[in-house]
């Protein structure tokens, strides 16, 4: 048991969860606590001790099937009892397949909630139509593909919503339920379909190399220039946190525990209490400075994964903050504050936002001269000493007038401001980037391609205590 | 009675005494907690029941609940220990020409010790149950206040020397996950993520709270509660949320679960307008027939 505990403690490190020594041992001391029978309580202890954060149980749970999750390997010898009606069975029919009658028996099994039954059915689904071969090296979604080709879910989906739904009569609100439950049910096949795969990979190749294959990368390393839709889904729950990080770190100007300065007529006033001795000092309340976020969001069409991240990070943001303008730019740039408000649903926000804003002037393509231009002239007073202005774009400036003239009267006026460019830095100021002529006058320019890379800056985002002196930075430009 | 659980069944079992229904995650960690001296970090969305398994562990043992809710600017003299200024200057103007070291020696006693919450649960003659509560709240700097006492389950005053558990507390951290708890806090406790139940564990809480509600109509209710959980909101609907709905639509005489009753009554699920809204359109709800009727 220890040395499998090792082990997977090694497999959770190799994905990137931070596993200490100490929450090892933890674990280890647990497990004499469990009853090791009980695969959910191993679960439930080993999670309880090695994962410490949300975002990771998907990657906990899925290293865990792979170790400690699933039946013994082997298909179960069907039996003439249980259940299996002819051509059911394993080797039973096999080559028939067109899956019609497996369909009925799934229906059968998932709506009297049988597990053994859905378990075996499963068993001989793969045996069927999977078509594995010990040691070929394919991954396990390619014979999972394979198999759901021939069991035809969106007609299983269907049947089980016929089978549930008891009054055909019912409104809209039940329908909906029984669609809900269908599709859980048809997920339970694919968990269990996936499981059957992988206990069969495992027998052929070992539990490390199986686990190593499946991994998929954690929720903050995910590239939000490329994420898939779920992908992005779960970036989007963790968003609200960071969010509020973010605004309390603008809002923090001293550090915690300094009180203010000494409010001398209250500590007179309190001392009268102990005959004049002046026991009890009083302070006054730091002043909180307010923090205003101007935010100038790049929403061209190269950015456009990136362009709803940052959004989203911005919508987050407005409702913690109550100062927050928000301005999107291609070639041309607008206030869009007024979709982003608390009140007002994110989606329905950023469609209103793509047909009402003014920001595509000319051809569509980014233009950042021409924009920030546009936002001196047009808005100048937008930026205050009080603002700190987020840049979110990959500086691409299609070969135009970079503007930085422009741009750095906006940093001028700001209390701080910071770039946030999704490249990767080894590709700045290679062929139309002009990062460089912006990156001189700000105050923090990074590289935010991962939700960790955007937990760093928000960890670091420290406003200069003061507005420092700019120093032209005509020398950056030089090179 | 002490916390001298024999299995998590036994521990499922007790909760359930006290009206609160665990599941085999929650039973299984609390198991633990009590075994190996642990603290409990429980994390989850905002009225899942966070709070109340603290509760309930403190009414199922027996032991008196010590509370200490967390919030921004939470110091040490507020969770850990102050020194009674008032009484120290007393005793030193009671007491004029005595010797220097015999008063400090008396002043910086226990007799001039305030205590606070972390120090009550540290000092207890009586096993306690400690609820550090939203301890996301509180700052980074201030985290640091609690590892000790959560570690090694004592408290250094630097003036009397370090007070040592007498009893072992049964410590719950709550936090809603509003920022990240320090990697430090975390490795020194168990971690018990607990998400919005399972339609069956839903149910079976509503028909343990709401007794009055007919087994078919509470189904209903945790269904609804789960799809509608599924459309991205602002706020997801709580489980005492769930509660107030079942009681709403018990008191209101309703029995079934009609367009009108649904839309009339979800302002009390759903605490914005934009969800509402948004829930209405999406579970295809006639938002005209609950005017009607409401």
């Amino acid at each position: 048991m220890i040395s499998t505990l090792a082990e997977f403690v090694d497999e959770l490190r190799a994905v990137g969860i931070p596993v200490s020594m100490v929450e090892a041992i933890d674990a280890a001391g647990a497990i004499e606590y469990t009853d090791l029978a009980a695969r959910d309580s191993l679960r439930a202890t080993l999670g309880a001790t090695l994962v410490k954060n949300l975002r990771h149980y998907g990657a906990f749970n899925r290293a865990f099937d792979v170790y400690f999750g699933l039946e013994p390997v082997g298909s179960p010898e069907p039996s003439m009892d249980d259940g299996l009606a002819p051509g059911e069975g394993a080797g039973v029919g096999a080559g028939s397949g067109s899956g019609e009658d497996l369909l009925d028996s799934f229906v059968d099994a998932l709506i009297g909630g049988d597990g053994g039954r859905l378990r075996r059915l499963v068993s001989s689904a793969v045996d069927r139509f999977a078509g594995m071969q010990p040691g070929r090296p394919v991954g396990g979604k390619y014979y999972a593909y394979r198999v759901l080709r021939r069991i035809d879910t969106d007609e299983l989906l269907a049947r089980l919503i016929a089978a549930l739904s008891t009054d055909p009569s019912t409104g809209e609100l039940d329908g909906r339920i029984e669609r809900e439950q269908a599709e859980s049910l048809v997920q339970q096949v694919r968990e269990q379909l996936e499981q059957e795969i992988t206990g069969r990979l495992i027998a052929d190749r070992g539990r490390q190399q199986v686990a190593a294959n499946r991994r998929l990368p954690l929720v903050e390393d995910v590239d939000l220039m490329h994420a898939t839709r779920s992908e992005i889904e779960e970036v989007t729950r963790a968003i609200r946190p960071l969010a509020r990080k973010l605004a309390t770190r603008l809002g923090q100007r001293r550090r915690h525990g300094s009180k203010g300065r000494l409010d001398v007529r209250r500590t007179i006033r309190r001392s009268l209490g102990h005959g004049g001795v002046l026991l009890d000092p009083q302070f006054k309340p730091p002043t909180r400075s307010k923090p205003e976020i101007v935010i100038l969001c790049d929403v061209s069409g190269s950015m456009a994964t990136f362009a709803r991240f940052t959004m989203q990070l911005t919508y987050a943001i407005s409702a913690e903050l109550a100062r927050v303008r928000v301005f999107a730019f291609i070639d041309g740039i607008d206030d869009v504050t007024s979709y982003f408000s608390p009140d007002i649903d994110f989606v329905e926000g950023l469609i209103a936002m793509s047909r009402e804003a003014d920001i595509v002037r000319r051809d569509g393509h980014s233009d950042y001269g021409r924009s920030f231009t546009e936002m001196w002239d047009r808005y100048p007073d937008s930026v205050t000493s009080r603002s700190t202005v987020i840049v979110t774009g990959d500086a691409r400036n299609n070969y135009r007038d970079t503007g930085h003239e422009a741009f750095e009267n906006l940093v001028g006026r700001s209390r701080a401001t910071f770039w946030l460019n999704p490249e990767p830095r080894r590709f700045w100021d290679t062929g139309d980037s002009v990062m460089s002529s912006y990156s001189g006058a700000c105050d923090g320019v990074e590289q935010v391609r991962t939700l960790r890379q955007l937990e760093d800056f928000v960890e670091r985002a420290t406003l200069p205590t003061a507005r420092k002196h700019r120093v032209a930075s005509h020398s950056v430009l030089g090179n | 009675m002490p916390a001298d659980w024999d299995s998590p069944a036994d521990v499922l079992a007790s909760l359930e005494d006290v009206g609160y229904l665990a599941d085999d995650r929650i039973s299984q960690v609390v198991f633990l907690a009590a075994k190996l001296d642990k603290p409990i970090l429980a994390e989850g969305p905002a009225g899942v029941g966070k709070t109340a398994l603290a509760l309930a562990l403190a009414e199922a043992t027996g032991r008196r609940l010590v509370r200490l809710q967390c919030y921004e600017g939470l110091d040490e003299a507020k969770a850990l220990y102050e020194w009674d200024y008032h009484k120290q200057l007393l005793r030193l103007q009671s007491d004029e020409g005595a010797q220097w070291d015999d008063l400090e020696g008396d002043i910086f006693s226990e007799a001039f010790l305030l205590e606070r919450p972390l120090l009550t649960a540290i000092r207890s003659q009586e096993p306690v149950v400690l609820l550090i509560d939203e301890a996301d709240r509180v700052e980074v700097e201030t985290e640091a206040l609690l590892l000790e006492v959560l570690d090694a389950y004592q408290v250094t005053i630097p003036e009397l020397g370090t007070i040592e558990a007498v009893t072992r507390p049964l410590v719950v951290l709550t936090s809603n996950n509003t920022r990240e708890l320090s990697e430090a806090l975390k490795r020194r406790c168990l971690y018990l993520h607990v998400p919005y139940p399972t339609i069956e564990r839903e149910r079976a809480i509503l028909r343990a709270r709401v007794p009055d509600l007919p087994e078919q109509f509470a189904d209903k209710i945790a269904r609804t509660i789960a799809s509608i959980r599924q459309i991205p909101t602002r706020k997801a609907p709580s489980v005492s949320e769930t509660i107030d709905w079942a009681r709403t639509l018990l008191a209101l005489g309703i029995d079934e679960l009609s367009d009108a009753a649904t839309v009339s009554t979800l302002n009390v699920l759903l605490k914005y307008q934009t969800d509402i809204d948004r829930t209405a359109k999406e579970l295809g709800l006639d938002v005209d027939a609950g005017i009607e009727s409401g």
